[in-house]
């Protein structure tokens, strides 16, 4: 597919402005629309067009009805939480549930650790991701398509595979329960690798090749011309990155024991499934949900157009 | 190919040729060496990395499973003994295991064609029937693959409590009593099923819209021209021309359902007697509870099989189907 036509293709999407203009033989999106709209059947259309918005809210109503439940329900007193038929809105929001929760989980120290761990992660992906994308898309080096085959088998290997060993080993490294531990087996992913390897291809051989010739060592095209021209793709490597690591269950679950040592989502788990878990109501366990989703709702929200853009380009493939 | 990333493609200007990495542009010869010694520094960190946290623990594990590694061999590994294949020969015969197995392939079976199913014509509708909002829905079905998956399963199993969870109010708006979804053993699976579906539409959506994205408009234009029907050019067109993205959807949504852990871990525990229980959480326990780490290595072996054989046969129908 040529580059123009693709360019057509994804211009709509971005914004309601007008197309790039229709310099090839085909129209546009918005053409197809106009000449749709002097046609008789421009009536059927609008309805047509009525009834997927419908369709499409209803589906919305579903999936963000969860999300609702959760925000509402955190928010109630304990009688309104336990009745039945259940109250759906609370008619006294009450803090109540937050303070309970706090009470029996230290969350500033879980949090702090999933923020921590998930920073150490996200740096050290950014730099050692973009290393080897950077060799892999622009260095000729003997053994090259080895290394990029890796990165690909690495990417198709399911994550249960490697766990028991990784447990024995890092026994041994004593890094359990500690924050090496959490990082390590995270600290450089083949997504991250294929990521930047993807958009560091379409940088111009012309531009590193006169660096070259101008006698600049091959770190510094790296970390000064390069990194600065793939800040779009950093940045959608940091959310995917920082956000996996936030959410990442499995890992922490078994490389912690110790509580102090616990991410969010553990310790959210573990107070969960305790089955003699000491009055802890579902009101409080919405309060923890809430409190972990709500951060990454709003930074998702911000920042929706790089996680469509970076799923887009792992899906090129 | 890669048409989402013109914002890195910068100083190119559109159209023009990259030249080939082996283009005769002078100075070539000497950074030649250079570049060799650079590829290979560039590539170390992630090369270590690599090969101590993945290569090494997967071959491990394989080792693993032919021992009878239990839990005085974490400190101890050389310890363990060697068994053959008596890990494997007892999975077989392991009816908690085969439950296990037949568990994933249910939530499988179901789960992956709802998911693409309800994810394409989701993107689809978002793609031609509408032109305002469209970020807006886009983002709230997507919304729900960024959300912390241990604190979602918390609030689905409030949503599905039978006496005070969400459904339980919809249900008795309409008079009918809601039942014990989670504690069912018909009715479990199913819910976690549906919750992966909401989960994950959000994905396979965003795949098939930068698919249709990819679409000449032109040839959809000359389907009209020629006086197909909606369904005509869906069939005819959107279909085919989607096979790839397809093709990489289905597969990354087996994969991920194939492994699935976190659900049953949170919602059911495996729970009620083992209708939840799958493989992934099954190989957790018997590695993580009870130390019995050369038979879940074991495990993880048959699983990892599977996931290629499923993967390599999903690659051959799709394949096969473009010509």
């Amino acid at each position: 597919m040529s580059a123009t036509s693709g360019n057509a293709a994804v211009e709509p999407l971005k914004s309601d402005a007008p197309p790039t203009p229709p310099k090839n033989n085909g129209g546009t999106t918005n053409d197809r629309k106009n000449n749709g709209g002097k046609k008789n059947n421009g009536g059927q259309r609008n309805v047509s067009r009525r009834l997927v918005y419908v369709l499409l809210s209803l589906g919305l109503l579903v999936m963000s009805a969860p999300f609702l439940w959760m925000g509402l329900s955190a928010f109630k007193t304990q009688s309104e939480l336990s009745a039945s038929p259940p109250v759906w809105i609370p008619t006294e929001w009450t803090l109540e549930n937050f303070r309970q929760l706090l009470d029996k989980l230290d969350l500033p120290l879980y949090f702090m650790n999933s923020v921590i761990v998930a920073v150490l992660v996200t740096v050290s992906n950014l730099v050692f991701c973009s290393m080897l994308g950077y060799a892999l898309a622009k260095l000729n080096f003997v053994g090259r398509n080895k290394v990029f085959g890796l990165v690909l088998g690495a990417l198709m290997v399911p994550g249960n595979l490697m766990l028991l060993p990784l447990f024995v080993l890092m026994s041994k490294l004593q890094l359990i329960d500690s924050y090496a531990g959490l990082v390590l087996p995270f600290a450089a992913g083949a997504f991250g690798v294929f990521l930047m390897r993807q958009f560091m291809q379409s940088i111009p051989d012309e531009l590193l090749e006169a660096a070259r010739m101008d006698g600049a060592s091959e770190w510094y095209i790296f970390w000064r011309i390069v990194m600065p021209l793939v800040k779009p793709a950093l940045a959608t490597l940091s959310i995917f990155t920082f956000l996996g690591s936030w959410n990442n269950f499995v890992w922490p679950l078994i490389a912690t024991n110790d509580p102090d040592k616990y991410t969010l989502p553990v310790a959210l788990a573990t107070f969960a499934t305790d089955p003699n878990k000491a009055g802890g109501s579902n009101g409080m366990l919405m309060a923890g949900a809430f409190l972990i989703v709500l951060p990454v709702l709003v930074v998702f929200i911000a920042l929706q157009r790089h996680f469509t853009q970076g799923i887009a380009t792992a899906g090129m493939k | 190919m890669s048409t989402t990333t013109e914002k890195a493609r910068g100083p190119r200007k559109a159209g023009t040729a990259p030249s080939p990495a082996t283009g005769g542009s002078r100075g070539r010869k000497p950074s030649m060496g250079v570049q060799n010694a650079a590829g290979w520094l560039f590539s170390t960190p992630f090369l270590v990395l690599f090969t101590v946290f993945m290569a090494f623990p997967i071959l491990a594990t394989l080792v693993m499973s032919f021992t009878d590694f239990g839990l005085r061999n974490v400190t101890r590994p050389w310890e363990a003994n060697f068994i053959g294949f008596e890990n494997y020969v007892n999975l077989f015969g392991d009816e908690k295991f085969l439950k296990s197995l037949f568990n994933t392939g249910y939530f499988v079976v179901v789960g992956v064609p709802l998911t693409i199913g309800i994810g394409l014509v989701v993107a689809v509708l978002l793609n031609n029937g509408i032109d305002r909002a469209r970020t807006f829905f886009r983002v709230g079905f997507y919304a729900p693959v960024v959300t912390t998956i241990v604190a979602v399963a918390v609030v689905w199993r409030f949503v599905l409590d039978p006496s005070d969870g969400l459904i339980a109010g919809l249900f008795s708006e309409v008079g009918w009593t809601a039942p014990d979804f989670l504690g069912s053993e018909t009715l479990a699976m199913p819910s976690l099923i549906v919750m992966a579906v909401w989960r994950n539409v959000g994905t396979v959506m965003v795949l098939f819209i930068a698919g249709l994205q990819a679409i000449p408009t032109e040839v959809r234009e000359a389907a009209k021209l020629d006086g197909a029907s909606v369904w005509q050019e869906f069939r005819g067109i959107t279909v085919p021309l989607l096979r790839p993205t397809l093709l990489y959807a289905t597969v990354i949504t087996t994969i991920g359902y194939l492994n699935v852990f976190e659900e049953p871990f949170v919602m059911t525990q495996g729970g009620p007697s083992d209708s939840t229980l799958t493989v992934s959480l099954n190989m957790y326990r018997e590695g993580f509870n009870f130390f019995h780490m050369g038979y879940a290595s074991a495990m993880a072996y048959v699983l990892f099989v599977v996931i290629m054989g499923i993967t390599v046969l999903q690659l051959r129908l799709l394949k096969d189907n473009t010509k």
